[in-house]
């Protein structure tokens, strides 16, 4: 017996494996966030960055594990057609192929992309990291004036009108007066404005960069990698940031960002007059009664010996109005280092005097991590 | 009455003169994203997983391509379950059904189809919705991320069922009777009747618990829903439900060539037979038969795969051109792929065929290896030994409740991929909750213990 059903309509109404994909997806999202560290310290954020708020994630699709054998050295399949034993059916691929291809997709694999917000992605790390938010520096701050809104009267401007408590008082009068008309001039309530100080949320960072003949173009990289963080995470928390690049060798220049990374130079190093050159740009642009400021400075620490006391009195300075001030310090692991670095030795000691500041070391991807989460945790401290 | 349900009754009263023998087939008509659904599930309705929707996609990608096109998906049972696919035109639809009444009558008289059936019987597909309703319930309650890793576990280990067994098996016995006493020889006997004071006679000795498991367990899945030290009775619901599955996806995976080949036979010839059916109509319906049935795609003269529909197709052709239809439905009942290749693709019919083994390097270029009619029957079956899985077996549990897997490398010909061994122990530790450890051999054949 042969039955004919006609078509069922809801088959139509609800996917499976839409479901089940979606599912994937979801999964993948969890992975993705998981490896964010390691995916974002590649190179490509970096630039571009700014303005392309989104980062798009390459991701292959999650594999279901099943047991398998390994590959063995060649692989056998049955086949139909002609040919002889022996006889090419496809050649094998140039070696120098293998480079344009890696790229494409091999095999018939089947990748995609996630295209992730970059706020996402850095409220993500926050959580990850579990960094502390920053807080706007509560003295000299409070005079950013702001309304607000606050309390109701009778008159006011039409654009302010509260329709719900007008009614409100229709309503009451209403329901005491005989033959009541629906509204009167009497019933308009208008919210009121006040002026309030808040504190600023204007920041400045300044970012400084030792160009010198000694920091590698690997160091370079990490010093970059830490700006942008450390930059993600002020711009998480302020409404509007300045920031100011400055680039220094035996002599300090302002440069934009574009340059900034690429600057180079193959003088001797004299930290203090980077320090000098951020305290003119915070007397001429940034008064720190108004701005939030931010020093992040990046070296290897190797600073010219005669330098140390003017570098040490200009950075007593600058950390003493900023709100907070971070010094990485670049340099490969192999590094010998029989002692600490004169910089490091001067911000060490401006931490002994209670100064708002915090140094790291960074010599490898992990390293910016840390160093980001370090420098969080402090200023929550600092605070 | 439409003209594709004329077309129907006619096409099954050709079917028994002819002899075909089946059980009631409900058809349905169904949109292209349903039949879709059913390529990558397998069953009309069938469990959440996430692996699916990664084949699901494959799957969408490979039809936007132009490479496959389902025209209908067929469940066997009582009654069979046929979905045509709402597109096709009435000659295609035609052409499926009957294609279709040869499945049935495949699925009902092969002997691995009935014993399935009998153990099961005929209504998978109701009994696959079930689970799925079941597996929901569960997620509702304790979560999807729990449900999840027990469907991580059980669907890996998807093939790794014994095919012999029975769908519903018993623990194995938990005492073995003690050894028996072995009789007394002679010096004994003069020794105990030696005056003096009796012996106090031994005590009977008590039963024996018998090792977990006393022999080497291919079935894992049940192995783990039975002795799982701690699985929770849905757990254990999950892993029951997934093996009946695969019990019943194993006759399909078994006869493939056969019964593709059969239903391919008897459309052809139940089309060819039926003088009722207008000419154009028929041509048509022929032109789609020659589309699924060839070796390979239009514009190329060689194929890396084979194509079931054809080899199964020809393979019959010869058998009821050459031994009769008696003898062919006798195989029919009999075989599945591993006899029916290695009985009846002879020598000449490979050469037909123009069947050859090819060998693929690290280099991918891919060569002609061999046209020898043994090589090509293994290369056709290499990939369908032991369900299409490496041979595992559990071989001890430790008294920590610790599970040792070991991998039978002998007969697989080497070790397993490592990573993905790795990731199946760490799905099975979860729901195992205890250590898993697996031995094989890594690629220069020195043993290797993989643990989780």
């Amino acid at each position: 017996m042969i039955r004919i059903a006609a078509e069922t309509p809801w088959y139509d109404l609800f996917s499976r494996g839409a479901r089940d994909w979606l599912r994937h997806n979801q999964k993948v999202r969890e992975a993705v966030k998981n490896t964010l560290p390691e995916i974002l310290s590649g190179e490509d954020l970096m630039t571009g960055s700014g303005k392309n708020r989104t980062v798009m994630v390459p991701v292959k699709f999650l594999e279901h594990s099943r047991f398998r054998l390994a590959d063995p050295a060649s692989q056998q399949g049955a086949g139909q057609g002609r040919g002889q034993p022996g006889d090419v059916l496809q050649p094998g691929r140039e070696k120098g192929d293998a480079q344009s291809q890696s790229g494409g997709t091999e095999n018939g694999e089947i990748r995609f992309v996630v295209e992730m917000k970059l706020e996402e992605i850095i409220d993500w790390i926050w959580e990850e990291l579990k960094l502390p938010d920053l807080k706007p520096k509560r003295t000299a701050t409070m005079d950013q004036p702001d309304y607000v809104r606050e309390g109701w009267d009778r008159r006011g401007a039409r654009s302010r009108l509260d329709r719900r408590r007008t009614l409100k008082e229709a309503v009451k009068r209403r329901s005491i007066q005989e033959n009541p008309v629906p509204i009167t001039n009497d019933d308009l309530r208008f919210r009121q404005l006040v002026k309030r100080a808040t504190p600023s949320m204007n920041a400045a960072v300044i970012f400084a960069l030792d160009v010198s003949g000694s920091m590698d173009e690997a160091q370079r990289r990490l010093a970059k990698q830490f700006f942008f963080f450390a930059l993600q995470g002020i711009r998480r928390q302020y409404s509007k940031v300045d920031t100011v690049f400055l680039a220094h060798a035996a002599q300090a220049w302002e440069f934009d960002e574009s340059q900034f990374f690429q600057a180079s130079s193959s003088g001797g190093t004299v930290s203090s007059c980077a320090f000098q050159l951020a305290l003119d740009v915070v007397k001429n642009r940034y008064d720190p009664s108004r701005f939030n400021l931010y020093f992040f400075y990046a070296s290897d620490g190797e600073n010219a010996a005669e330098d140390r006391e003017p570098a040490a009195a200009a950075l007593r300075l600058l950390a003493a109005q900023t709100n907070y001030s971070g010094y990485v310090e670049t340099g490969g692991v192999a590094t010998f280092r029989p002692r600490e670095t004169q910089v490091a030795e001067v911000f060490n000691e401006l931490k002994g005097s209670g100064l708002p500041v915090g140094m790291s070391q960074l010599s490898s991807q992990e390293d910016v991590w840390r160093a980001i989460r370090e420098f969080f945790k402090e200023t929550e401290k600092s605070d | 009455m439409t003209e594709l349900e004329q077309y129907a009754a006619s096409i099954e009263e050709l079917a028994k003169r002819l002899g075909l023998d089946y059980y009631n087939v409900d058809f349905e008509i169904a949109p292209a994203s349903l039949m879709t659904e059913i390529a990558v599930y397998g069953l009309p309705v069938r469990m959440p997983h996430w692996s699916f929707g990664v084949r699901y996609i494959h799957q969408l990608v490979r039809q936007s391509m132009g490479h496959s096109k389902i025209f209908e998906v067929m469940f066997p049972g009582d009654p069979c379950r046929a979905f045509l696919m709402d597109g096709n035109s009435l000659a295609e639809n035609t052409l499926v059904t009957a294609h279709v009444l040869g499945h049935a009558d495949f699925s009902k008289n092969n002997q691995l189809f009935a014993r399935f059936h009998e153990m099961a019987g005929g209504n998978i597909v109701e009994h696959a919705a079930a689970h799925a309703h079941r597996i929901q319930q569960a997620i509702d309650k304790v979560g999807m991320e729990r449900v999840e890793a027990v469907l991580d576990a059980a669907l890996a280990l998807e093939s790794h069922v014994d095919v012999d067994g029975e769908l519903h098996r018993t623990r194995y016995p938990e005492f073995v009777p003690a050894k028996p006493q072995s009789a007394e020889n002679a010096f004994q006997r003069r020794f105990r009747n030696l005056p003096g004071t009796a012996e106090a006679a031994k005590a009977e000795p008590g039963p024996v618990r018998a090792p977990v498991p006393p022999h080497p367990e291919f079935d894992l899945l049940w192995f783990i829903a039975h002795y799982a030290p701690e699985l929770e009775q849905w757990e254990r619901d999950i892993f029951l439900m997934v093996r009946s599955e695969s019990l019943y996806f194993y006759p399909v995976f078994a006869c493939q060539i056969m019964n593709e080949g059969w239903a391919s036979y008897w459309h052809a010839r139940l089309l060819r037979e039926a003088d009722f059916l207008p000419q154009n109509l028929y041509l048509s319906a022929i032109k789609a038969h020659s589309d699924v049935v060839r070796p390979y795609a239009a514009g190329q003269e060689t194929a890396l795969a084979i194509n079931p529909y054809h080899l199964g197709f020809t393979l019959w052709e010869h058998i009821v051109d050459t031994l009769g239809l008696a003898r062919a439905r006798e195989v029919m009942r009999e075989e599945d792929d591993f006899g029916f290749i290695r009985n009846f693709l002879d020598r000449e019919l490979a050469e037909k065929l123009e069947l050859f083994v090819y060998e693929a390097s690290a280099g991918d270029e891919i060569k002609v290896a061999n046209r020898d009619v043994n090589a090509v029957r293994e290369a056709i079956l290499a990939p369908k030994f032991n369900y299409g899985a490496p041979r595992v077996a559990v071989t001890e549990m430790h008294n920590d409740g610790g599970l040792v897997l070991v991998h039978e490398h002998k007969s697989d010909g080497r070790g397993l991929d490592v990573n993905r061994a790795k990731r199946v122990l760490e799905y099975t530790k979860r729901v195992w909750r205890r250590p898993v450890r697996l031995h094989t051999v890594s690629d220069r054949g020195e043993p290797a213990e993989l643990t989780a």
